[in-house]
């Protein structure tokens, strides 16, 4: 059996900030009730993570993370390979409510912006305010042209999820605006 | 002469120089001069031609508000035209030409145009190139386009060598200019703890308070600028912004601000310009104020300027234009011209004064001087060429039929008042008031643009604001800065001020000037527009300010009429005889300064100009050689073509192969959208004409998707996942929209239906194995699946492994022949297809791109969603009435289908046409019909959807849409070829190949 590949495997870059594809990385859709007693159970029981708050992640067991994307959908993230084991067992926790989940960790790409200037350069492509933007919030918005949602995960660290066919026009996005000569200066 | 003073210039640095280039002439400069002050320094007065006449034109202005001295900036890849000389910083090396002229600057055949002024008046163009008709696109255009306009477009092919970016930034306060109100009321709202962004369209910071002499806090203006922006630049929650032009506001307090980063360093490794997006909560425009010039005969000739911006010559720059200075006006503040100019040792030859009685401290103190001042006088003309060599003087109340006196000059310095800067403030809405005091429009408080709240979120601050005395000016912009943020009082920077006397409105010099004086009156002189010009529009009826400015084209191109649109439309409503409030102004409207392209397009450009979506095998493709089409923003291959192979011979190819033994294509651009939830069966019955709740798990089906008025929107085969779940495949262009459609009847119209739409079409790599050998190729790849035809039959699909890969595979079929599609994680899609590839080998397995895959489906009669629709066709005429379940009581479209257009006998219905030469018929061919139209054109029967060369028939076929077609079976009809050509068709059945569907079943 072939592993999965990542959108652009290994792709890495340093210019005002380090860029590089994250490789493969478990993310599965959960839609549902967010109110539900179930679901939050259902979550909690699967991934060890509390539900998160609007626009935040929570942390769960074993490098789970669950990140609010919508009033009525959850992303979870994971190892690859535990993806397939991890939407049998929500699907079973679930079982009856009225919610759905599904694997869509091919369906998209992730890239980490790391480094002080990394709130400068993606506020060159994201209509985003990132002074108002802790440490652990994830916001679903667009970079440039394509959608994205971008998960502080530190200080000066970002991840930057898009979907998988337009990994290339993200990473020459992002390796553009990270070109040294410009430095902006607006969040010190 | 014009020159350089050996010593001052606050921003210049003698030490060093930096030259460039005029028209070739080699130009000396100094770092931080501006083109305008280095051509000055170097006695270029003559700085370029105006629009329509060709006169001669110098620099007028020291800002944005220059409307003569345009020039093209730069060579090849970094040419730029209409670059103003008076705001452009000088760099070693840059190449500067004039602009508007033929052959040279000094000697122009266009001028001659002037010598016919008194043909070329308002709305020239309207009545003189009417008639006759033909003359206007044979005779007059052409010498319109080559005599008239301003700067040239950059080379066609050349590309811009630089780099743009944009940034978003957000503010609880934005404030507008870096002046000394600009910087108050940033110092304000920053002490206050609010987040500031300062912006300043120069390189330097303070405006004008530097050159005027303002002393603040006890501190000469220009060090307490330092100082506040020192302060200012240490506070966290400020960013302050040099070269930065706030170019326009839009709503709900969005800004956008265009900062130079490399304009003076071109070629340096970073962005030449950066385009902010501000959302600021509120917005102080501190934006200052422009001087007003005078109307009087002869004021456009070179060496006649603003006082203001001879004075910022003069203390910024050490550069007066002249060396005998005549000033006129009609207020204090151009006394102050005159005194500096003394100072610098400037012969100052005389002040006119328009105002009867000139009893200011400022005039005062110029008589001190022994400058003498004329009172109640105007300038009657100005006289010179290429340069002011006199004025002639006369009673401003006079007529100026005689001269009182002349006096020889080289350069004349005027002032007709200030006019606050109100543009940002009214391009969201800001209404104005007119200020008597002042003779200007300033923002009406009352009035304000409003935020997304309703309430007013800007202030205009300081001289916009209609205060003009620098401790006026701090006061309002304290107090603009603190109310923006809410902040408690506190004490305002001081600043003392000079009592100054009241000015005479003087629209016009002398107040009855003659018809003849007039016409020389310019006032657009990037227009070319005069006083006669605006008092004809009046005469002919144009009472709105609106339609005056189109029809003398006052206000309008580079400048937007900076400079001249109070003088216009005073002018206009004396004419009209209205008062100047009642006349108005035009409208402001974004930008304030010409933004670049550049800026606007940012980094889309090159590779990243649009999003390229690419499946997995994208760069499989790419190195097996596919020549790629665009599907939305997919790119697609069209065909392998081989070493040397055309296109049309690689199709040929794919398709023989495919249909003989073994093809692949890449159908991972499929639109596949899960569908779950309790109610799924009901959301899919509404949404496909078909009944989908009668589907089995483990089954597929073809469907329809039909917009409300019953318009085929898109198709594709659904699978039944599960008792509450199916999947529904789309078209690759139409994905998002049904994604979207389907999204907007759960959350507008069926909010309680329990149903989830998750669009995971990128998260599977498919694959399509077609061919007689395709069962074969996959189990030599080896499956846990039972792919025979007994245990997965046509429109079957199973879950489990092929290669090892988890796959789900669906028997269906786009090209007739036995076909499965293989969806697995996108991150083993090119796992799977190199095995298939690999595997295939010993049965010929050919790639295919989109051609084939068309060309097969058009020999099975299969529809294209926007081959075979266009919005207005509906299932019906595409012969689909099967897949409409006649016994669901409702699914959006039905009411659309039924209406009686739609069930009209005679409507164009879908059929198969094959030439009786076997050609391939022309794509979109019409068959004509007998008579004409309602509107005289021919009428026709038919048209081709689709047209391919088949080479599994070996003959030209076509779909097209003929009027009742399927009941003409066999009729031969003529469609219209290229050059009239008429092709004999025979209407035939939509399939062409194996029409009992044999193949695809076995």
């Amino acid at each position: 059996m072939s592993e999965s590949i990542s959108a652009l495997p290994g792709m890495r870059y340093s210019g005002l900030v380090d860029l590089a594809e994250a490789g493969p990385q478990g993310m599965i859709l959960l839609r549902g009730d967010l109110a539900s007693a179930g679901l939050v159970a259902a979550v909690k029981k699967v991934t060890g993570a509390a539900l998160p708050d609007v626009r935040r992640v929570s942390a769960g067991k074993g490098g789970a993370a669950v990140a609010w994307m919508s009033p009525d959908e959850l992303l979870i993230f994971g190892a690859r390979a535990q993806a397939a084991d991890t939407v049998a067992a929500l699907e079973k926790a679930l079982a009856g409510q009225f919610a759905t989940v599904a694997d869509v960790s091919d369906a998209r790409a992730v890239f980490t912006v790391t480094g002080a200037q990394a709130r400068d350069v993606l506020a060159k492509a994201c209509p985003v305010d990132f002074a108002d933007f802790p440490v652990g919030s994830i916001r679903r918005t667009r970079a440039a042209q394509v959608p994205a949602a971008i998960w502080r995960t530190g200080d000066d660290a970002f991840t930057v999820i898009c979907f998988r066919s337009v990994a290339q026009y993200m990473w020459v996005l992002l390796t553009t605006l990270a070109r040294p000569g410009g430095e902006v200066g607006l969040y010190r | 002469m014009s020159h350089r003073l050996p010593h001052g210039g606050r921003l210049i640095d003698r030490s060093r120089r930096l030259d460039l280039t005029f028209n070739g002439r080699r130009v000396q400069g100094h770092a931080g001069d501006t083109l305008a002050s280095a051509l000055l320094a170097g006695d270029q007065m003559l700085m370029g031609r105006s629009f329509k006449y060709h006169r001669p034109r110098g620099v007028v202005a020291s800002g944005a508000e220059e409307p003569n001295a345009l020039f093209g900036l730069g060579t090849g890849q970094r040419f730029e035209p209409n670059q103003r000389a008076t705001t452009t910083e000088l760099f070693a090396g840059a190449q500067v030409t004039s602009q508007n002229h033929w052959p040279s600057l000094d000697y122009d055949i266009g001028a001659v145009n002037n010598a016919f002024a008194r043909f070329l008046t308002a709305g020239f163009y309207y009545k003189m190139f009417i008639h006759p008709r033909p003359f206007w696109k044979h005779v007059y255009e052409p010498f319109i386009r080559h005599s008239a306009g301003l700067g040239r477009a950059p080379e066609a092919e050349t590309r811009d060598a630089d780099r743009y970016e944009q940034l978003y930034a957000f503010a609880d306060l934005l404030v507008v200019g870096g002046g000394i109100a600009g910087l108050t009321a940033a110092r304000a709202a920053a002490d206050a703890g609010k987040r500031v962004i300062l912006c300043e369209q120069a390189a330097h910071w303070g405006g004008r308070a530097p050159v005027d002499g303002a002393v603040i806090d006890g501190r000469e203006a220009g060090d307490w600028v330092e100082d506040q922006l020192a302060a200012l630049r240490t506070l966290p929650n400020v960013t302050a912004l040099d070269r930065t032009q706030c170019v326009g506001l839009h709503d709900h307090g969005y800004a956008l601000a265009a900062q130079r980063l490399a304009d003076h360093e071109p070629g340096a490794d970073k962005p030449r310009q950066r385009l902010w997006r501000i959302r600021a909560a509120q917005i102080v425009t501190a934006t200052g104020a422009i001087e007003r010039p005078l109307s009087f005969a002869g004021n456009d000739i070179p060496g006649v300027m603003l006082a203001s911006a001879m004075r910022d010559y003069l203390v910024n720059w050490a550069v007066v234009p002249g060396k005998r200075v005549v000033v006129v006006t009609n207020n204090d503040d151009a006394y102050r011209t005159a005194i500096a100019l003394h100072h610098a040792g400037v012969t100052v030859r005389a002040v006119i004064d328009a105002r009867p009685y000139v009893t200011g401290a400022l005039p005062d103190q110029a008589r001190a001087l022994g400058i003498r001042v004329e009172a109640g006088t105007a300038i009657r003309q100005a006289e010179g060429g290429k340069r002011v060599t006199a004025v002639e003087l006369c009673p401003q109340h006079a007529d100026g039929a005689k001269a009182s006196e002349r006096i020889h000059c080289d350069a004349v310095a005027m002032s007709g008042g200030w006019s606050p800067v109100v543009h940002l403030w009214s391009h969201c809405g800001g209404k104005l008031t007119w200020d008597e005091g002042g003779a200007f429009f300033r923002p009406d408080p009352d009035r304000p643009p409003l935020g997304a709240d309703g309430q007013g979120n800007v202030i205009a601050a300081g001289s916009a604001n209609g205060a003009m005395a620098p401790g006026d000016v701090l006061a309002d912009a304290h107090a603009a800065g603190l109310r923006a943020v809410g902040a408690p009082d506190s004490p305002a920077p001081q600043a003392d001020s000079v009592a100054e006397e009241p000015l005479a409105p003087v629209w016009m010099m002398p107040a009855r000037a003659s018809y003849k004086l007039r016409s020389k009156m310019w006032l657009d002189p990037q227009n070319d527009v005069k006083v006669s010009d605006v008092q004809l529009a009046a005469q002919e009826g144009y009472a709105s300010v609106e339609h005056t400015k189109r029809y003398t084209t006052l206000g309008m191109a580079t400048d937007q009429g900076k400079l001249s649109n109070i003088n216009g439309l005073a002018v206009l409503a004396d004419a009209l005889g209205q008062p100047i409030p009642q006349v108005g102004t035009t409208t402001f409207r974004p930008p304030y300064t010409p933004l670049t392209i550049g800026t606007i397009a940012a980094e889309a450009q090159g590779p990243i100009f649009q999003p390229l979506r690419r499946t997995p095998l994208h760069g499989w493709h790419e190195a097996n050689g596919a020549d790629f089409e665009p599907v939305g923003q997919w790119r697609r291959p069209y065909c392998y073509p081989r070493a040397a192979e055309s296109r049309e011979d690689a199709v040929k190819r794919e398709i023989t192969q495919t249909r003989e033994s073994l093809g692949l294509l890449d159908a991972s651009t499929l639109g596949k959208l899960l569908v779950k939830g309790p109610d799924a069966a009901r959301f899919m019955d509404m949404l496909y004409t078909g009944m989908m709740s009668s589907l089995k798990p483990g089954k597929c089906r073809y469907g329809l998707m039909c917009n409300e008025n019953g318009f085929l929107m898109d198709d594709g085969v659904v699978a039944r996942l599960g008792d509450d779940a199916f999947l529904c495949h789309t078209t690759s262009g139409g994905a998002d929209h049904v994604h979207g459609w389907m999204e907007d009847w759960l959350q507008c119209e069926w909010w309680d239906w329990k149903v989830h739409v998750v669009n995971l079409t990128e998260q599977f790599a498919q694959v399509a194995v077609v061919g007689p050998k395709a069962r074969a190729v996959l189990e030599k790849l080896g499956s846990d699946i039972d792919l025979s035809a007994d245990a997965l039959p046509f429109m079957d699909w199973r879950d489990g492994r092929i290669a090892g890969i988890p796959a789900r595979v669906f028997r269906i079929s786009f090209s007739g022949e036995l076909s499965y599609e293989l969806a697995v994680p996108a991150g083993q899609g090119l796992a799977l297809w190199e095995k298939l590839v690999e595997a295939g080998a010993e049965f010929g397995v050919m790639p295919y791109g989109t051609e084939a895959l068309h060309v097969m489906r058009a020999e099975k009669g299969f529809i294209m969603i926007g081959d075979e629709t266009d919005g207005t066709v509906i299932p019906q005429d595409l012969g689909l009435s099967w897949a409409i379940s006649k016994k669901k009581t409702d699914f959006l479209g039905k009411r659309g289908m039924e209406r009686s257009a739609m069930v009209a006998p005679e409507r164009w219905k879908l059929v198969g046409l094959e030439t009786l030469d076997g050609s391939v018929l022309p794509h979109a061919a019409l068959a004509p019909a007998e008579g004409v139209n309602a509107n005289g054109q021919r009428n026709t029967q038919a048209r081709v959807t689709s047209t391919y060369y088949s080479p599994t028939l070996g003959r030209g076929i076509a779909l097209g849409l003929v009027a009742q077609g399927p009941d003409r079976m066999g009729e031969v009809i003529e469609f219209r070829g290229d050059a009239g050509r008429m092709i004999p068709t025979r209407i035939v059945e939509t399939c062409f190949h194996d029409k009992a569907g044999e193949r695809q079943n076995v």
